[in-house]
């Protein structure tokens, strides 16, 4: 546990997720303004004693659009790492451990999946599906359980053909005993790694089709968005978009931060290969 | 080795066969009616005879399957039919802008060698010092710094504040239009290879080969200049190929935001139009090229390193 706080990348990225899951938690309590609330009088002011961060075109409050923003996007970084999770690791299992016919079928699934560049897909599936934070939402599952059904069938073939895994067998442990007593405790690392570096990915992604018009849809405040509102008053007021974009990327920075320092941590061979 | 590309290459048919399916349902995901929706006019909705002879031309009366099937005979002979908006074929619309995105990302790509190789080295040989610290924050800058965003930011400085640089658009495709996209395609491939560098150039100064280098006396700048960056180059270069699929996942954004003709905006305008054959056309496509790259990415790793080369396929 020392050695994790000692680790300056979990310490820096934690402290941020920490302070972000706090603004997103008391989000009416932090925001100054209510984020929706139209006000032609105040439009596009900038950044002042009243409105920290400035207004929008329709004079809402940015800086409370962000402190509100920030449950959406955490909520479907969350969710999407969740679902994909569910997914990889029930397929990744059924894979790993049983083989045969499941593993051939599942892993040309994942081969499929993979065929396509997730950007695309996130964004034909999310463009087809319609609009909504719903759609968007399953669009990124569908790029990003293949990660981890292959993370979780790769350590399990490496982990099931270990001596204990032997032993417990031996001693007529059943499949189930085995896979959550032996084997689990022993790919939780690796999943834990991609998991934290997925959240960042996925809000990324998330606020990138949001941008485009297919993710979550106005009034409702969200990072991507706001800077698609801000596009056409750029030159007139560009801290309409320097604000939002900076929220997202400090978001990401913090998880990559989190999941680099995990990975130095939690990774042997990692540890070994790049002393520090 | 043979036997290995072999596997390789046949297990790229089901992939194929599932990403066809998967492109050709995208008509079918959306919700109503494609040929209501793309008859509808200002006057109101079109009339059912309008409908059925829409539809009957585009072969949407069929049952699905046979529509799939029909549509996947004619895609294998290079038809992938024609546009539902501009009535022009697919094929010649994904050519067309395919080049344009195959120029920004040879661009792009040169910009982050450029880049990331110097730095990743500079890195490795100054580990642990703040200069490491500085490459490595900037590397994790980088693949963190969402591109429509940064596009945003360098519009604002170039463009808009400095005037040096177009704001967007293809502009014959000259080098002035290109400069700004091209930074902001290859900003997190430049990040993951600096990082690669890094790490890869770290872990052979750890080999024993490098030991014996210094023991016989050689100066630094030949034991880190022959012997470690030559070797550790082999992991970089086959990671470019995968660079870039990278990069194709970035154009859809940054082609759109700076107006540039590739694949990634034309994918995102037959979506805004639901002009689902080129979605069809564009998606199978992008998925086709992202495929060979990645086999041939494989081949020349397996190659490279022939440790991977007995183990299995999957």
């Amino acid at each position: 546990m020392r050695a994790w706080i000692k680790n300056r990348n979990i310490f820096i990225g934690s402290s941020i997720t920490v302070a972000l899951i706090f603004i997103a938690a008391f989000a009416p309590q932090v925001a100054p303004h209510d984020p929706t609330e139209i006000n032609p009088m105040v439009r596009l002011q900038p950044p002042s004693k009243e409105y920290p961060f400035g207004t929008d075109h329709m004079g809402r409050c940015i800086l409370s659009r962000i402190v509100f923003g920030s449950r959406i996007s955490l909520l479907v970084g969350v969710v999407v790492i969740s679902g994909s999770l569910l997914i990889g690791i029930v397929l990744g299992t059924i894979s790993g451990y049983f083989g045969g016919l499941a593993d051939d079928l599942i892993m040309r699934l994942v081969d499929g999946f993979l065929a396509i560049p997730s950007m695309f897909l996130a964004l034909a599936l999310a463009g087809t599906l319609g609009p909504g934070m719903f759609n968007l939402m399953m669009a990124l599952i569908a790029v990003e359980w293949t990660s981890y059904a292959r993370v979780v069938r790769g350590s399990i073939l490496t982990v099931k053909e270990q001596e204990f895994v032997e032993a417990a067998r031996g001693l007529g442990a059943s499949d189930l005993y085995i896979l959550v007593h032996h084997i689990m405790p022993n790919i939780l690392s690796p999943i834990i790694v991609i998991a934290t570096l997925g959240i960042g990915y996925a809000i990324l992604a998330a606020a990138g089709l949001s941008f485009l018009g297919f993710g979550v849809q106005p009034p409702t405040p969200e990072w991507g968005s706001m800077l698609d509102d801000g596009r056409l008053f750029m030159r007139k007021a560009p801290y309409i978009m320097i604000f939002p974009g900076l929220a997202i990327m400090i978001t990401v920075l913090a998880f990559n931060f989190l999941g680099d320092g995990l990975r130095d941590e939690l990774d042997p061979r990692f540890r070994k290969e790049i002393p520090h | 080795m043979l036997g290995y590309i072999f596997k390789r290459v046949l297990l790229i048919i089901p992939a194929l066969l599932f990403v066809s399916m998967v492109s050709f349902s995208m008509a079918y995901l959306a919700p109503g009616d494609p040929a209501e929706i793309l008859l509808m006019s200002p006057e109101g909705s079109p009339s059912p005879e309008a409908i059925d002879a829409f539809r009957v031309r585009m072969g949407l009366d069929q049952p699905i399957h046979i529509q799939y099937l029909r549509w996947l005979e004619k895609v294998l002979h290079g038809d992938l039919g024609y546009s539902f908006i501009s009535e022009r074929p697919v094929a010649d619309a994904i050519t067309n802008s395919f080049k344009a995105t195959l120029k920004l990302s040879l661009v792009s790509m040169i910009v982050s060698i450029v880049v990331s190789i110097p730095l990743g080295i500079l890195a490795a040989i100054k580990h642990n010092t703040m200069i490491d610290d500085l490459c490595r924050l900037g590397a994790l800058i980088g693949v963190s710094i969402p591109n429509f965003w940064q596009a945003f930011l360098l519009i604002l400085l170039f463009s808009v504040h400095l005037d040096w640089l177009p704001v967007a658009g293809y502009g014959g495709g000259d080098i002035e239009h290109m400069i700004l996209p091209a930074i902001t395609l290859g900003t997190s491939s430049a990040a993951v290879t600096t990082r690669l560098m890094r790490s890869s150039l770290l872990e052979a100064l750890s080999q024993d080969y490098i030991i014996t280098a210094r023991a016989k006396g050689l100066p630094e700048r030949i034991v880190i200049g022959k012997h470690a960056i030559k070797n550790a180059l082999i992991p970089v270069v086959t990671m470019l190929g995968l660079n870039l699929g990278f990069l194709l996942n970035g154009a859809v954004v940054t082609e759109w935001v700076f107006g540039w003709p590739g694949i990634g905006d034309l994918v995102v305008d037959s979506i805004y139009q639901r002009d689902f054959t080129m979605i069809q056309g564009s998606i199978l496509f992008i998925a086709v090229i992202f495929v060979t790259l990645n086999l041939l990415v494989d081949i020349s790793y397996t190659y490279l390193n022939p440790r991977i080369r007995y183990e299995s396929v999957d």
